[in-house]
C-alpha cells in the first residue's frame, strides 16, 4: 500500500526534559502542532512508523560508526537517557522485523546500509514518539544518520536514500509512515546551547516545503556548520524525507524558536502523490 | 592526548549499567584500563566538566557525564563556559571556534 504519510518534527531533549522552562505560550504551540501530527499519523492508519532520526552516541560511537543504519529488532527499548533528565518513563517499543528486513534488503540496491537487532532508543527518537505514539503501540523502524561528526554522509546520498526508501515502501502491501527529525540549526549541549538562527531556518524550510531539489543539495557542511551550528548537521534527516517525497510540496503547521528547548520547533507535512 | 578514549569511557558508561556499577565501585579500576593522559583522569575524576569540554568532548556524551555527577543544566552550561574562560578555547574538534570570544 506503501508510503501513506511523511513530515518532520523537532526531538530536541529540553522539549520534554525542561518543559517547565520555555515559554508557555511558544511550548503549547508546539505541542499542539505535535498533537496534530498525532491525528494526521493515527488518520493514515499506518502498519507501522519508520523514524529517520540522528542519535548521538546512544548507539554508535566512532569505533565503527555506520553512515546509516537502519533497525531491524523485533522490539527495541528506550529512553537510553535517565527518565528524570529526559522527562520520558522507560517503554519497550515494538519494532516489525520481517518489514524492517525487506525494505533493508530493497534499499541494499540502491545504498549500503548497516542494520540492528538491537537499539535503545535515545531523544532523538523518544521525544517525538512521546508525542506521536504516546501508547508505544506503532511498530516503529528507526533509521539513523550519522550527524554527529565528519566525515559525513554527502546530502545528495541521505536524499538517495529517502528516494530508495520510498520505493521499498512503494513496493510493500502495508501502510507505512515516515518522519524525519533533526535540527535545522541549534547547538545543543554546548555553551551556546539557546542560540537558534531562525531566518537560515525559515529559508531552509522553504526550500523543503517547495521541493526545491537542487538548493536543498546545495548546502555545504562549513556553512552549515558556521549558520546552523553543529546541530546543523541534522538537515540530512530532513533532506531524506525531501528524498522520499520527490516532487512533493509541504505544509509548515509550526515552527516557533524556543531558546530553553535549544532548537526552533517544528512540525511540517508532507502532501504525498 | 586520547581524547577518543575519554569519550569511549565516556559513551560506554553513558549506555551500559555493567560499566554505571565499576564506575560507582571502583572508578580507578575503569579509568586504568583506558589510554588516558593524567589530565584527562584528573578531569574525569573531580570531575572538571569545562576541562572536558575544551579538551573537544562532545556535549552530546559530556552531558549526561555531567548530569551523573549532579550538574543541573544551568550548572553544566556554566561549566563549559567557566572552562573556556580558565583554560582557553576549545583544543579540537566540533566545538573549535573561528572567533574567539
Amino acid at each position: 500500500m506503501a508510503l501513506v504519510f511523511a513530515g518532520v518534527c523537532s526531538h530536541a531533549p529540553g522539549i520534554t526534559g525542561r518543559a517547565d522552562r520555555a515559554d508557555p505560550t511558544a511550548r503549547d504551540r508546539f505541542y499542539a502542532a505535535m498533537g496534530r501530527m498525532r491525528k494526521a499519523i493515527e488518520a493514515s492508519r499506518p502498519d507501522a512508523l519508520v523514524v529517520i532520526a540522528a542519535e548521538h552516541f546512544a548507539n554508535f560511537f566512532m569505533n565503527n560508526m555506520p553512515a546509516i543504519c537502519v533497525g531491524m529488532g523485533e522490539h527495541y527499548e528506550g529512553p537510553i537517557e535517565d527518565e528524570k533528565w529526559l522527562g520520558i518513563g522507560h517503554h519497550r517499543i515494538p519494532g516489525n522485523k520481517p518489514l524492517s528486513r525487506e525494505l533493508i534488503q530493497e534499499v541494499m540496491n540502491d545504498i549500503d546500509l548497516a542494520y540492528a537487532e538491537e537499539w535503545k532508543f535515545d531523544h532523538g527518537i523518544m521525544v517525538p514518539l512521546h508525542f506521536l505514539t504516546p501508547r508505544y503501540d506503532l511498530p516503529v523502524i528507526p533509521v539513523n544518520i550519522n550527524c554527529q561528526g565528519p566525515p559525513l554522509i554527502p546530502l545528495k546520498r541521505a536524499y538517495e536514500f529517502g528516494r530508495s526508501l520510498r520505493r521499498a515502501c512503494d513496493a510493500r502491501p502495508e501502510r507505512i509512515a515516515v518522519i524525519g527529525t533533526g535540527g535545522i540549526s541549534h547547538w545543543p549541549a554546548t555553551p551556546d546551547s539557546g542560540r537558534i538562527n531562525e531566518p537560515w531556518d525559515r529559508a531552509f524550510l522553504e526550500k523543503l516545503l517547495h521541493h526545491q531539489r537542487d538548493a536543498l543539495l546545495a548546502y555545504r557542511d562549513q556553512d552549515v556548520w558556521r549558520e546552523g551550528g553543529q546541530g546543523g548537521f541534522e538537515i540530512r534527516t530532513f533532506i531524506a524525507i525531501a528524498g522520499a517525497t520527490e516532487g512533493c510540496t509541504g505544509e509548515l503547521w509550526c515552527y516557533v524558536p524556543i531558546p530553553a528547548f535549544a532548537v526552533g520547533c517544528t512540525v511540517a507535512v508532507m502532501r504525498l502523490h | 592526548m586520547s581524547l577518543y578514549y575519554t569519550q569511549k569511557l565516556l559513551y560506554q558508561l553513558n549506555r551500559d549499567p555493567a560499566v554505571r556499577r565499576r564506575f560507582d565501585e571502583d572508578f580507578e579500576s575503569l579509568l586504568a584500563e583506558h589510554e588516558l593522559t593524567e589530565e584527562e583522569r584528573d578531569a574525569l575524576r573531580k570531575p572538571d566538566i569545562g576541562l572536558l569540554y575544551v579538551m573537544g568532548v562532545n556535549g552530546q556524551i559530556l552531558m549526561h557525564y555531567a548530569a551523573l555527577r549532579g550538574y543541573e543544566w544551568n550548572a553544566y552550561l556554566e561549566a563549559m563556559r567557566e572552562g573556556e574562560r580558565r583554560y582557553g578555547p576549545v583544543r579540537t574538534g566540533l566545538y573549535t571556534r573561528a572567533d574567539s570570544r
